[in-house]
C-alpha cells in the first residue's frame, strides 16, 4: 500500500538502509532501556556488602561440629578428631565420582569448612547433630534424595555429582576465620 | 480501506490465524484502521498516554520487587531501592515522575476534546469511558503517592480519606472502613498497596473499552467534520504509527530531563521525611495535578440551607469531575470543532486560564493575600471565583453557546480543502485515495 510514486531500484536501497540504521538503534537502545530492570534483580549493594563473614572458633570442641550462615546459606564447621581425620584419608580417589584428596580441602587437617548445601538440589544434608543420621560413612547423609557424604564432605553415594563446595576462606588469627 | 484484505503469507502464523484471529484483528485494527487524513499533534497524546502507562506498570513491577509495604519498613525500602538496589535510583525516578507525565499527557488529551469537541455524538461514551480513566488515575495515583511512607504520603492519605467522613450519617464508619483502623495506619498502607497494583491492570481494561469505542465511531479531526469516504482517510500504518512514534521521541527528551536533571522537581520535599502520625506539616499540598480539585474543595467554606460547608466542598470537589461526564449534553452546539465557533475558541482559553488559577490556588494557603499589596483578597477569595467560572463554563457558558452563537461554515469534507488546489492527492496517500481522487468535486 505504501509504495513511492518513484519507485526506482536506487530510491528503495536508500529506504532499506533508512529502515535497517533506524531498526538497528531501536534495537540498540531498547537493549540499553532493558539492562537497568535486569541488573535491579541482581544482588543490590547491601547484599554485596555481607558477602563476608567472621567466624570466632575458640569455642568449637574437638569433635564438634557448627553451622554459621554465610550469603543465606549453611556453612558446616566441622573441628575433625585425629580418628576421623584418618578415616577421611583411608578413602580411596577410585571409589569418589569426583575425586579429590582430604588434604586438597583444608587449610588446617582438623579444620573442615565446606558450605552445607547439598550439590544434588540444595538441600541442608544432616549430620551436625551427633543425634542426626550422618550417613554410611560417618559424614552427611542428605534426606531429600539419599546422598551419603565422607568425613571429608565428599560424596560416596547417591546422585549428587559433586564433593561439598569449599568456600573461600582464610584464618585470620588462630582462632578466627573470614569466610567470603 | 486499502489492503482490508490483505493475506498472511507465513503458513503457521496463517493456520494460527484461521483459528485465532489475533493476527487480522492486529492489521484490521491497528494497520488498516481508516484515519482522517488531517490530524495535527494534539492527535499523539492518546497513544502517549498508553505508552506512559506501560512505562508505569513495568517501572511498578519492578519497584514493587524490593518495596516493603509495612510501615515500619515502607520509607527504608524506598531509599534502600534508592541506594542500595542497581539501577533502582533510575527506576523509581521514572515511575514518579511518570506520574506527573501521565496527567501532563492526558490533561492535554482531554483538553484536545474539549477544544475540538471529540465528546460530541456519536463519541459521548468514548468521552464518558475516558472520565473514567481519569477517576481510576486519579485514585492509583493518590495511593501511589503514600506508598513511600513520608510526611506527605501520610498526611495526604488522611486528608482525602477524611473526605469521606463528610457523608452525612454513615460517614465516620465509611472512614474506619476505608482505614481498617481509627487513623491511617499499617493497614491503609497494605490495601494501598494491593490496590495500586491492582488498578493499572483494571485502567488497561478500560483503555481497551475506550479503544474500542474510538474504533467504532473513528477519530475525530480538527475540521470536527465525519469523514465521508476513503479520499479523507490514511491508514493508520504506517502514517500514524510512525507520527506518534516520532511524538514518543520527542516526548522522551522531556520525560528524560526530569529523570536526569530535575527528578525532584513536581515533587514535595516533605515526602522525604518519614511519615510521623503526631506531626502535620504546616502546608499539606497534594501532586501537583490534583490542586485545581484541591482548590475547589476548600474554596467552599460556607454551607448552603441544609448543607455543611464540609460536605459541600466535597460534592464540589467531586462534581467537577462528575460535570464532565454530562459534558456531550451540556454542549448544544451542532459544531464539534472550535475551529468554526469563534466564541467557544474565547472560552476555551478562559477556561484553560481558570484551571491554571485553580492549579495555583490549590498550591497557596487560603489565608495568604494573592498579592502582597492588597491584604483584603485572599487566595481563597481568587479561589471561589475560579470555582463559581469552572462551573458556569459547563453549567452556563455551553448550553447557552449552542443557541447564541454564529457558527462558522463548515467544508464540505475534511479533503476538500487540501485538494481543493488542483493538486494530486499527496505521494504518501493511500492507494484507495488515489484511486478514486477524480471522484471528488475540486
Amino acid at each position: 500500500m505504501a509504495t513511492p510514486t518513484t519507485a526506482g531500484d536506487h530510491d528503495e536501497s536508500k529506504r532499506d538502509f533508512l529502515t535497517l540504521t533506524a531498526g538497528g538503534f531501536a534495537a540498540v537502545g531498547a537493549a540499553v532501556a532493558v539492562w537497568p530492570f535486569i541488573d535491579s534483580m541482581n544482588p543490590s549493594a547491601d547484599v554485596l556488602a555481607l558477602a563476608s563473614i567472621e567466624v570466632d572458633i575458640s569455642g568449637i570442641e574437638l569433635g564438634q561440629r557448627v553451622t554459621v550462615k554465610w550469603r543465606g546459606k549453611p556453612v558446616f564447621i566441622d573441628r575433625r578428631t585425629p580418628e576421623v581425620i584418618e578415616k577421611a584419608r583411608e578413602v580411596k580417589l577410585g571409589e569418589l565420582p569426583d575425586p579429590q584428596t582430604d588434604a586438597d580441602r583444608v587449610e588446617k587437617p582438623e579444620w573442615l569448612i565446606m558450605v552445607g548445601v547439598c550439590t544434588h538440589l540444595g538441600c541442608i544434608p544432616k549430620g551436625q547433630k551427633p543425634s542426626e543420621p550422618h550417613g554410611e560413612f560417618g559424614g552427611w547423609y542428605c534426606p531429600c534424595h539419599g546422598s551419603h557424604y565422607d568425613t571429608s564432605g565428599r560424596i560416596l553415594k547417591g546422585p549428587a555429582p559433586k564433593n561439598l563446595i569449599i568456600p573461600p576462606y582464610t584464618f585470620a588469627t588462630d582462632t578466627k576465620i573470614k569466610i567470603g | 480501506m486499502a489492503g482490508e484484505n490483505r493475506t498472511i503469507d507465513n503458513k503457521l502464523l496463517k493456520w494460527v490465524d484461521d483459528r485465532l484471529p489475533v493476527v487480522s484483528q492486529m492489521q484490521h485494527e491497528m494497520y488498516d484502521y481508516p484515519t482522517p487524513r488531517n490530524l495535527n499533534y494534539w492527535w499523539n497524546f492518546g497513544s502517549l498516554a498508553g505508552f506512559v502507562l506501560v512505562i508505569m506498570i513495568v517501572t511498578g513491577i519492578f519497584l514493587s520487587m524490593h518495596y516493603t509495604a509495612h510501615t515500619d519498613h515502607a520509607f527504608e525500602s524506598v531509599e534502600h531501592i534508592m541506594r542500595n538496589v542497581n539501577f533502582g535510583w533510575l527506576i523509581r525516578y521514572i515511575h514518579m515522575n511518570g506520574g506527573s507525565m501521565f496527567f501532563i499527557v492526558v490533561y492535554i488529551h482531554i483538553f484536545r476534546g474539549m477544544y475540538y469537541g471529540s465528546y460530541k455524538k456519536p463519541r459521548e461514551l468514548l468521552w464518558m469511558i475516558g472520565v473514567v480513566i481519569l477517576l481510576l488515575m486519579m485514585a492509583t495515583a493518590f495511593m501511589g503517592y503514600v506508598l513511600p511512607w513520608g510526611q506527605m504520603s501520610f498526611w495526604g492519605a488522611t486528608v482525602i480519606t477524611n473526605l469521606f467522613s463528610a457523608i452525612p450519617v454513615v460517614g465516620d464508619q465509611i472512614v474506619t472502613l476505608l482505614w481498617g483502623g481509627f487513623a491511617v495506619d499499617k493497614p491503609t498502607l497494605k490495601r494501598f498497596f494491593s490496590l495500586q497494583y491492582l488498578l493499572p491492570f483494571v485502567l488497561v481494561g478500560v483503555i481497551v473499552l475506550h479503544v474500542m469505542a474510538l474504533h467504532k465511531a473513528h477519530s475525530n479531526n480538527p475540521l470536527g467534520i465525519d469523514m465521508k469516504g476513503p479520499q479523507d482517510s490514511i491508514a493508520f500504518h504506517p502514517y500514524y504509527t510512525i507520527k506518534d512514534l516520532f511524538g514518543i521521541g520527542v516526548f522522551l527528551m522531556v520525560y528524560a530531563a526530569f529523570v536526569f536533571w530535575a527528578p525532584n522537581f513536581m515533587g514535595h520535599p516533605d515526602n522525604y521525611i518519614p511519615a510521623n502520625p503526631l506531626v502535620t506539616p504546616e502546608h499539606i499540598v497534594p501532586e501537583w495535578y490534583f490542586l485545581p480539585f484541591y482548590a475547589i474543595l476548600r474554596s467552599i467554606d460556607f454551607g448552603f440551607l441544609f448543607i455543611p460547608a464540609k460536605l459541600l466542598g466535597v460534592i464540589a470537589m467531586f462534581g467537577s469531575i462528575g460535570v464532565l461526564f454530562d459534558l456531550p449534553w451540556l454542549d448544544t452546539s451542532p459544531v464539534r470543532s472550535a475551529k468554526f465557533r469563534p466564541t467557544y475558541r474565547i472560552f476555551f482559553w478562559v477556561f484553560l486560564l481558570d484551571c491554571v488559577v485553580l492549579t495555583f490556588v490549590g498550591g497557596n494557603a487560603p489565608g495568604d493575600p494573592v498579592f502582597s499589596g492588597v491584604a483584603w483578597f485572599k487566595w481563597i477569595h481568587l479561589g471561589q471565583i475560579a470555582t463559581l467560572y469552572y462551573f458556569a463554563h459547563f453549567l452556563v457558558v455551553f448550553p447557552l453557546l449552542g443557541y447564541l452563537e454564529k457558527t462558522k461554515p463548515l467544508p464540505a469534507s475534511i479533503s476538500e480543502p487540501v485538494l481543493k488546489g488542483g493538486g494530486n492527492a499527496p505521494a504518501g496517500a493511500a492507494a484507495g485515495a488515489v484511486k478514486t481522487a477524480p471522484m471528488e468535486k475540486a
